[in-house]
């Protein structure tokens, strides 16, 4: 039963919650935000990297308050409200509450704002970082500038890069049954087990496979992009700082599926012109016998149109780029 | 049906889905190693070269599988061929490899793993012939690879003309070459070896059958302290 002055007490048990409410959730998300938040995975080795840290740390500090208000309303209720105190007042929020017209303006207001808000600030995010490090498909809408033309130069065998220039670097991603090779277009072409990237660099993934979906994922870079023959899945990012991080494939591919994966470097521009001359040219033997560089292979090099590898034969030859095989005379 | 009775029902159910989820984890966690480990170790004195001996047959001929294409190992203290892809070696060693390849060849799915890598002095050897780099496009291809990912060793293995040996193990009077290379274990730990040409015949795009089971095209090298 409440007590008859329960209007009063809920009055001030509410103006109690609130101010309880406040002061502990400011405190805690400036300490999350400036104690917790630089720290927060994935790092800031890259733009979609950092964005996505500070995607992470606004969603906790709104979420904070949420949770702090919940565990505060529990503690209310298990401590002030609960009924088997004789004395125990009505609840705030309890059956008086019941067509409150004040209450429920401010709750659909309030729940409005934080999803719309987050609906919206989500969007913008994901414009101003190219797609924020996914794969975008083969005809990204979003892109930076140079891309296009990047694009061009790499398919067309003439692309360069050299430091401070602020071109875009396209590194292809190509996924096998089990291990990602990397082919640096605007660098002859050549393939390379090892992921090098040059810092300061806007660069662009493009992601494929030979056979089965795969999914490139490098955590550390914030890029995360489905791997599928015959497509070139676009992703952006731009590197920020010196470091090393994972790459991990991201779609069961497999019995070795677990052991798909390898680890990159973000180094110094002059560093990375240094590896990627010398890799050009210790490598230039195999390249010339790699297929001329495509965004796609045809992954059936060993096999007949149909996909199977034949017995005892490397024919028909398919018409399309064929990934390393004979070529139709 | 009685209280007790449905009581009992209830728990004899509940038993069966603990032991059912228990089975299969267990089975998921428990790593499916047909035929043992073949252990190198102790083959050679502190700080020698352990020799590795291996070969490649387009068809085992023989076990569940008799058709598909397998990898067969020389037992060290026996000198017998075994059918065993896990091989237990010792760490920071350098292993001497020997590959007597018994198999056909065709061109490469992706020319990248024409390049001998990750082997000491970055190169291997072909019938006595050093190479570093082999144009699958030209002569009889490559059949396999021998590559260790995580340690980004990788070697082709190019094809032999003429009719391959049909039942493992395989014997010099058939076609075959004869590579080897050289690499250095890292510190202990478990590191997975594979073939990277998609040679499971009749596999779509080759890549189920001898090229996704253990014990085949791909297994274990445990390497201990």
């Amino acid at each position: 039963m409440a007590p008859e002055n329960s209007k009063e007490s809920g009055e001030n048990d509410f103006r109690r919650i609130v101010t309880i409410w406040i002061v502990v959730s400011v405190v805690l998300d400036l300490l999350y935000w400036f104690l917790v938040g630089p720290h927060v995975p994935p790092g800031r080795m890259t733009s979609s990297a950092k964005a996505n840290q500070l995607d992470f740390n606004v969603l906790f500090v709104i979420a904070l308050p949420v949770m702090v208000g919940v565990w505060e309303w529990l503690a209310y209720a298990g401590l002030r409200w609960n009924v088997k105190r004789k004395d125990a007042p009505e609840s705030v929020g309890g059956p008086s509450a019941a067509g409150n017209k004040r209450t429920e303006f401010w709750w659909i207001t309030v729940t409005s704002v934080v999803v719309l808000f987050l609906a919206v600030y989500g969007t913008i995010e994901l414009y101003a970082g190219n797609g924020s490090g996914g794969g975008e498909g083969p005809n990204p809408i979003l892109q930076p500038a140079g891309a296009v033309k990047a694009e061009a130069a790499a398919l067309a065998g003439t692309g360069s890069w050299s430091p401070n220039t602020n071109a875009v670097l396209p590194v292809q991603v190509i996924a096998q049954q089990w291990k990602f090779t990397y082919r640096y277009p605007t660098f002859g072409g050549f393939e390379s087990p090892y992921l090098i990237l040059p810092a300061n660099t806007q660069i662009e993934f493009n992601v494929t496979s030979l056979d089965v979906i795969h999914s490139f994922w490098a955590y550390q870079l914030e890029v995360k992009a489905d791997a599928n023959p015959m497509v070139d899945n676009v992703a952006f990012t731009k590197t920020e700082q010196l470091g090393s991080f994972e790459v991990r494939c991201s779609e069961l591919c497999g019995i070795w599926h677990g052991a798909m994966f390898n680890s990159g470097k973000v180094v110094s521009e002059s560093a990375f012109m240094t590896w990627a001359t010398s890799t050009e040219a210790a490598n230039a033997a195999n390249t010339k016998n790699l297929p001329p560089f495509a965004w796609t292979y045809v992954p059936d090099a060993n096999g007949a149109a149909g996909g199977y590898y034949p017995d005892g034969g490397v024919t028909p030859y398919s018409p399309v780029e064929i990934y390393g095989s004979k070529q139709p005379s | 049906m009685s209280k007790g009775g449905r009581l009992a029902s209830v728990l004899g159910l509940f038993l069966v889905v603990v032991g059912l989820v228990v089975w299969a984890v267990a089975s998921l966690l428990t790593p499916g190693v047909p035929g043992g480990v073949v252990n190198f170790t102790n083959t050679q004195a502190s700080g020698q070269p352990v020799h590795l001996t291996v070969q490649t047959v387009g068809s085992i001929g023989f076990g569940a599988h008799p058709s598909w294409v397998s990898y067969l190992v020389k037992d060290p203290k026996t000198g017998k061929w075994v059918h065993d892809t896990s091989w237990e070696l010792p760490a920071n060693t350098v292993i001497d490899m020997t590959v007597y390849q018994y198999d056909s060849g065709s061109p490469l799915r992706n020319q990248e793993w024409g390049q001998v890598q990750g082997t000491i002095g970055h190169s291997a050897t072909l019938n006595g012939q050093s190479f570093t780099s082999y144009n699958s496009n030209t002569g009889n291809g490559v059949g396999h690879t021998f590559a260790i990912p995580s340690l980004n060793v990788s070697v082709p293995l190019v094809g032999v003309s003429g009719n391959p040996c049909a039942v493992a193990p395989c014997h010099f009077n058939s076609p075959h070459n004869v590579e080897t290379f050289s690499f250095k274990t890292p510190g202990p730990g478990s590191y997975n070896w594979q073939c990277f040409v998609p040679c499971a015949l009749g596999y779509i795009f080759g890549n189920g059958g001898a090229m996704s089971t253990q014990n085949y095209m791909g297994g274990e090298l445990e390497v201990v302290s």
